[in-house]
């Protein structure tokens, strides 16, 4: 193994960390730490594979540069809506999935 | 590759830049402003795309490279016959969403603020995404499309539709995060994203990283189209949302990535592609059709069921993988039309039944199925609508969503895969009692005391025009298989 | 049940994240070599940084759909910054008044000094690490410190002025990417013209740090907003 490989071995292992706490933590602003998490995992893949030859690669750097900012734009909205939901509801969390359909029967 | 020799004007570049230019327009004039540059742009657009489909069946394939580079080093545009027609059933079916959409804010306004503008960038996001032949840039116009639809259902505010928002936002991000993996792998492994360059080496030599990089992207992909197990976020999003945006998701949102999927699977990836992946896919569009009409059966609400019914009819989409991968040429070429007919019917048709249903649901002031009594009589062309929809979702002729049933079934028999014929009738059969149920309702009489307002002609009428079109492509479907065969 | 759903995911996160080791330690040599192609092309480019050039020349149009997206997600959040109910957010006030007086003052001296940054790092991009996002960051987190500082208020929807601040960068983008399409004859998307390349991207790149500056601070101050009442000090 390679130094090079170093940067995406990270990058993998933080991916996967990312994708179980978007998973599987309830608090919405964990999640939207863990989709950063997950994000910054494939920027370092991207920019680490792409220098494997040894010299940096400017293309993989100005892509993940694009991914940064649309990590960011979602990163923004994503916080919007979260403190939409806590004034709305009070809570940080996800409304419970199927509340409605708990509520509404089938109609006779 | 050069653009078209033959000194044609390039259309290619305006079907992204006219969306883009209107939207931002119409942000600047303000909130709630802009329905008549949508209008405008769209009748551009429409006619853009026309004449993008003239080309392809005159002079084949065409193609524009951004920058004047050319892959690798730029980004090359594509267009074939099968982008062709998803982007002449996007111009049709937004242009007709534009004018509904109009007159269902005036009598409606909560949501509007920053409709317009948002639709602008959706559609430059689905023409862009149509268009692209380069993995990295189809993941950002992926991610412009799901930003400008998130935005569209949280728009109205309230905790359903936030709630159905953050839920779809997150299950996006989460998808389009699987498909930047993949193609980071993809990169890393080849050192290009041009799908040009990509497809010769992956038939040379597919390292094992390649096969992690497209199930990763597979999956995504498929969280982003919905497709069962991956349903959960759709019926909330698509339901709570304003009817003119819940219209634009069903109908064509969910096709984006579903065309994706057809494409890399088809193009670069075929060499990849397992029976076995394809047998999965048609094992979970089967478990969608009858979970999403089970679901549909037992809603209450007029625009749950609609959204649950979504759910079902992209279970058909994935039927057509078992019959295109690893069988003979004429089961796979009959079952990719069937497959790509099924996206255009169901796009006329759901975009047709939404629209409908936010007609009754603005005239009537409720949204449960139980309250429909009488409607028939009140509204008989958003009723119409609905039923002409209908009979394009459970497949009777002569409607479009027959052709698109028959030519899956015969991909299917000439196969010698005769177990999906059953899913698909059965199916059929499932979507025609869910339509029913809410027709039966519909002409009842009406409940002593039921509040009536009349709605503007222009709800009704549009999304007739719609559904009549669901119907008639059935009659008209020569052309667009033709369209289909330019590759 | 949950339990068990836990245990699974997290399962089939390691064993990913492993089946992730496994393929990468086993890669081939790449075949195409883009760095190349990017060295081969700098000359015609307009600029000497291979980073800015695949940037807003060579993937140029990533550039653009990706200031969209972030144009998009301010709109988005925009549709839910009005008639916020707050009752369940404790505002306190941000400082004593001593406190907000010593930081006033550095925010006085610190905000001329970063715009002078953004406009360093907004000329650097041309031939080192920097360039019009970077410059745009400066910018609006000279923005948020003003915020802080009590010294800039901005709720509610932006006006006719601020849309227009907020969409110039980007609109003269969209102008020069149809202007490749239209002045050439065989011209495509964002083509520019010869010679000109490099006085085109500093113009693109100076609109959008404005543009982009103005977003990410309103960005920011959207999500700051609690509908302050408290009256300013200044």
């Amino acid at each position: 193994m390679s130094t090079a490989l170093l940067f995406p071995l990270t990058g993998a292992a933080l991916f996967v960390m990312g994708v179980a706490g978007l998973l599987l933590q309830p608090h919405l602003l964990r999640k939207i730490i863990a989709f950063n998490i997950m994000g910054s995992g494939i920027f370092l893949i991207l920019v680490g594979l792409g220098q494997r030859g040894g010299s940096p690669d400017p293309v993989s750097q100005a892509m993940v540069l694009t991914g940064i900012v649309v990590s960011v734009a979602a990163t923004g909205l994503a916080l919007a809506l979260a403190r939409r939901l806590l004034d709305l509801t009070g809570k940080m969390q996800l409304p419970v999935p199927g509340e409605d359909a708990a509520r509404d029967g089938p109609d006779a | 590759m050069l653009p078209g020799t033959d000194r044609m004007p390039d259309v290619i570049p305006w079907l992204i830049l006219v969306p883009l230019v209107w939207a931002s327009l119409a942000f600047l004039r303000g909130p709630g402003r802009g329905g008549r540059l949508a209008l405008a742009g769209l009748a551009v657009q429409t006619g853009l795309a026309v004449k993008l489909a003239m080309q392809i069946s005159i002079s084949g394939v065409q193609s524009h490279a951004v920058g004047g580079w050319g892959a690798p080093l730029g980004i090359d545009l594509y267009a074939d016959g099968l982008s062709a027609i998803l982007l002449l059933l996007t111009q049709v079916v937004v242009l007709l969403l534009v004018v509904y959409a109009r007159a269902y804010f005036i009598a409606h306004p909560e949501g509007v603020s920053y409709f317009w503008p948002l639709t602008g960038y959706l559609l430059a996001a689905m023409n862009a995404l149509f268009l692209s032949a380069d993995i990295f840039n189809i993941y950002v116009t992926l991610e412009l499309l799901g930003l400008t639809a998130v935005g569209l259902v949280a728009a109205r505010g309230g905790t359903e539709s936030v709630g159905a928002a953050m839920r779809y936002l997150l299950a996006g991000l989460m998808g389009s995060g699987l498909f930047l993996l993949g193609v980071a792998l993809v990169y890393g492994t080849y050192g290009t994203v041009s799908i040009a360059v990509l497809a010769p080496l992956i038939e040379a030599e597919a390292p094992s990283a390649v096969f992690v990089a497209v199930g990763a992207m597979l999956v995504g992909l498929l969280l982003k189209t919905a497709l069962f197990p991956f349903h959960f976020w759709l019926p909330p999003a698509h339901g709570e949302a304003p009817a003119p945006v819940s219209a634009l998701l069903s109908a064509l949102v969910v096709k984006a990535s579903f065309y994706l999927i057809l494409r890399l699977w088809l193009q670069p990836f075929a060499p990849l592609v397992t029976t076995a992946a394809a047998q999965l896919l048609g094992l979970l569009g089967m478990a969608a059709i009858l979970w999403g009409s089970a679901m549909a059966l037992s809603q209450t609400r007029l625009k749950m069921l609609i959204a649950y019914s979504t759910v079902a009819q992209i279970g058909y989409l994935f039927l057509l993988f078992p019959l295109v991968t690893v069988t003979s040429q004429e089961a796979a070429e009959s079952a990719l039309q069937g497959g790509v007919m099924q996206v255009v019917t169901h796009a006329l048709a759901k975009a047709a039944m939404f629209a409908a249903a936010g007609t009754v649901i603005l005239s009537l002031g409720r949204d449960d199925i139980g309250g429909l009594g009488g409607v028939a009589s009140r509204l008989p062309v958003s009723i119409f609508a609905f039923a002409l929809g209908g009979i394009t979702l459970a497949g009777l002729p002569p409607s479009g969503g027959f052709i698109a049933k028959w030519l899956l079934i015969d991909g299917a028999l000439n196969s010698g895969q005769w177990g999906w014929v059953v899913v698909m009738i059965s199916g059929g059969l499932l979507s025609a009692a869910y339509v029913c149920r809410v027709l039966r309702r519909a002409f009842l009489p009406m409940e002593a005391g039921a509040r009536f307002n009349s709605p503007a002609r222009a709800l009704e009428w549009s999304a007739f025009t719609l559904a009549l079109m669901s119907l008639l492509l059935g009659v008209r479907s020569a052309e667009v298989l033709i369209l289909l065969g330019i590759r | 049940m949950r339990q068990l759903a836990v245990t699974f995911i997290i399962i089939l996160c390691i064993a990913f994240g492993l089946l992730l080791f496994l393929v990468m330690l086993d890669l081939p040599a790449p075949h195409v070599h883009l760095a190349v192609q990017v060295n081969e092309k700098l000359a015609e480019s307009g600029v000497i940084h291979p980073v800015t050039a695949v940037l807003l020349n060579f993937r140029g149009y990533d550039t653009l759909l990706e200031v969209v997206v972030l144009f998009v997600a301010l709109t988005a959040m925009l549709t839910q910054a009005k008639g916020r109910n707050l009752q369940h957010i404790t505002t306190k006030p941000c400082s004593v008044p001593m406190q907000i007086e010593v930081l006033q003052w550095l925010t006085r001296v610190v905000v001329p000094l970063a715009i002078m940054v953004a406009g360093y790092l907004l000329w650097a991009g041309a031939y080192r690490a920097g360039g019009a996002f970077q410059a745009a960051a400066v910018l609006a987190a000279a923005s948020v410190l003003l915020r802080l500082a009590s010294m800039l208020h901005t709720t509610g929807l932006p006006g006719p002025a601020s849309r227009i601040g907020l969409l110039a960068g980007l609109l003269f983008f969209f102008a020069v990417a149809a202007a490749g399409t239209i002045t050439r004859q065989q011209g495509s998307l964002l083509q520019y013209p010869d010679d000109w390349a490099g006085l085109l991207i500093l113009f693109i790149e100076a609109g959008l740090t404005f543009s982009l500056g103005l977003i990410l601070a309103r960005t920011f101050l959207t999500l700051a907003d609690d509908d302050d009442t408290r009256g300013t000090e200044r």
